[in-house]
């Protein structure tokens, strides 16, 4: 079993500021928009190294997605820059029309996604936005575990030509992906190797699913635990090759089952491979105030609720 | 010195073929798009410096971009005339597998256009992007942009509005289309919107009335006077007062048209009072 260590706890919006400060000085074309969040998205440093390319809308989340569409006529690659609910709810029919319908090279960068945003409560903890990302025709969409993956996704999505929804969060997390890391839009990561069961995590849960594994191997279980960071295009061919070798599978996100990652898996896997999936997932309902662990401890998305459903995808094989 | 009358004969083939059209598919929206005509004629054969050809960053040449997209038929008849897709292609209108959509897009790759629009309210945001980007390329040209008045009543207007004076970006010249009709009756009893004169100047937009909307000198002289005021630190409105339907007797003064087709008879009529001038397609 591969050793995994968390070399400093760091927020992975701390990472998609790095590595916007990074663009800002190797892609002259990538400019930054913020919806009165600049603090919170860690878009200070490309702020003032690069003040003639940043802009700052104001509350105005609408505008800025109309923006950064227009300022792709002429060449520039708009990075947008708020909360996950502001990014995608709130203005989804922009998003829509102005961006992916209209083929525009908007980055869509979305911090406070889930529940570990944390004390705010539902209102801000958006649990639907990765469903509706990817609902839209020719969107990538993407969600990172850590700060490194988050700074070497931010720097990547810049090359990719089209709409992009990168997906991070609020709290400090284990930081344990490599930083000279190659990161590939719609290539899984096999982080375990196992024969008993899959484990395919996205985000914050792609830690506690290491961590899952570590339980596991403890009860006699070899778990498979993959970092899917892009869920569409999904790596179709990483999963149904683990789950012809492990047999059932374990999906675990901080979003809703409904939507989600585990939705996806489940087509492509009824689809080619039918296996049995649980679902690490919030079921249908909104979050609510507390601190990132409770929150993530009441609504089951944390190592402990991965082995759980690791040991029932097991026993319906 | 334009040549008015070449324009004004452009203006009646222009509203044939609105007419045509939506006669043909028995859908779309006739009276804003003939009230618009001479708007569009103005703009794309006189006002606008354009680049042969259609390149979707518009790097040195003048830019627009239409917001309310539902008049689909008068821009796709002008985008054809002015020599960005063949003039039949306005056969295939609203077609399956035409490029010409219910609503302009870029999906399907017609010249021309640089943005879907038919959602509505959205169009000033991405002029205003476009216009941000142009000055980050040191590209010396105008961003024009059209809105209908009923339009206005989408919030994301005013966020761009507030955006615009507040970072003073001057080589914007936003048209609002002021013939006071919507789907539902006159603007005023939908949602009154008071002295949009008024509106914009408190946001801090320069503003400039052009009373007759439908007469080609007057759009003329108001576009170019609009033009004399970019580059001064303030965004540009234009209050284009026009009348839906314009052109055809029965269409005018009345929102009854906004968005249905002419029968036989009434294309008929129509055509009869627009007799065809450079050729129908």
């Amino acid at each position: 079993m591969k050793i995994y260590e968390n070399t400093g706890s760091k927020d992975t919006r701390s990472g998609f500021g790095a590595g916007l400060e990074e663009l800002g000085k190797s892609n002259e074309h990538v400019v930054a928009l913020c919806a009165d969040l600049t603090g919170s998205l860690k878009m200070d440093a490309f702020k003032a190294n690069h003040p003639e390319r940043f802009f700052q809308v104001g509350i105005a989340e609408a505008n800025m997605i109309g923006l950064a569409a227009g300022m792709t006529i002429g060449g520039k690659i708009p990075f947008t820059g708020t909360f996950a609910n502001f990014s995608t709810g709130r203005v989804y029919d922009q998003i829509r029309q102005s961006v992916a319908y209209s083929g525009k090279n908007v980055k869509i960068c979305a911090s406070h996604a889930g529940l570990t945003l944390g004390e705010d409560g539902a209102t801000h903890q958006i649990l639907e936005d990765i469903g509706l990302m990817k609902m839209l025709p020719g969107m990538t969409v993407i969600n990172t575990c850590d700060y490194n993956q988050t700074k070497a996704a931010t720097i990547a999505i810049a090359d990719h030509d089209g709409p992009v929804y990168l997906r991070f969060g609020r709290p400090k997390v284990a930081n344990f992906t490599p930083a000279d890391q190659d990161f590939q839009i719609g290539k899984a990561v096999q982080l375990q190797e196992g024969n008993d069961v899959t484990i395919v995590a996205t985000g914050h849960l792609v830690w506690e699913a290491l961590e899952a594994a570590k339980t596991l191997q403890d009860a006699g279980i070899s778990a498979e635990v993959i970092n899917i960071h892009t869920i569409k295009p999904l790596d179709e061919e990483a999963i149904i090759t683990s789950v012809k070798k492990t047999g059932c599978i374990v999906t675990a996100e901080e979003h809703n089952f409904l939507g989600g990652l585990g939705e996806s898996v489940s087509r492509t896997l009824s689809m080619n491979h039918p296996t049995p999936q649980e679902f690490v997932a919030t079921q249908d309902t909104f979050g609510e105030s507390g601190t990132p662990a409770q929150l993530m401890e009441k609504y089951g998305l944390n190592a402990a609720a991965i082995v759980n459903a690791s040991k029932k995808a097991v026993s319906r094989k | 010195m334009a040549d008015i009358q070449k324009l004004e004969a452009l203006v009646t083939q222009v509203r044939r073929d609105i007419l045509r059209q939506v006669h043909k598919v028995n859908s779309g929206h006739p009276g804003g798009s003939l009230g618009c005509a001479e708007f569009f004629v103005a703009l794309y054969q006189e006002v606008m410096d354009r680049k042969e050809g259609f390149n979707m960053d518009g790097i040195g040449e003048d830019l627009f971009f239409l917001s309310n997209g539902h008049i689909s038929p008068v821009f796709y008849s002008v985008l054809a005339r002015s020599g960005y897709f063949p003039v039949d292609e306005l056969n295939t209108f609203r077609l399956l597998d035409s490029r010409l959509q219910g609503h302009p897009t870029t999906h399907e790759g017609l010249p021309g256009v640089r943005i879907a629009s038919g959602s509505l309210g959205q169009g000033l945001s991405v002029a205003l992007g476009a216009a941000e980007a142009k000055k980050l390329n040191n590209c010396n040209y105008t961003v024009y942009s059209l809105h209908g008045d009923g339009e206005l009543q989408e919030g994301q207007n005013w966020e761009a509005i507030m955006y615009a004076s507040a970072n003073k970006i001057d080589n914007i010249i936003a048209t609002i289309d002021l013939n006071g009709q919507q789907i539902d009756g006159s603007t005023d009893d939908v949602l009154a919107m008071g002295s949009m004169r008024a509106k914009f100047e408190a946001f801090g937009w320069i503003v400039i009335d052009i009373k007759e909307g439908n007469n080609i000198a007057a759009i003329l002289k108001g576009l170019d006077e609009a033009k004399n005021h970019t580059g001064n630190g303030k965004p540009v409105c234009v209050l284009m007062h026009t009348v839906m339907g314009n052109g055809v007797d029965f269409m005018m003064h009345t929102h009854a048209w906004h968005g249905k087709a002419p029968n036989d008879e009434q294309l008929a009529t129509g055509l009869a009072q627009n007799p065809e001038t450079i050729g129908d397609y």
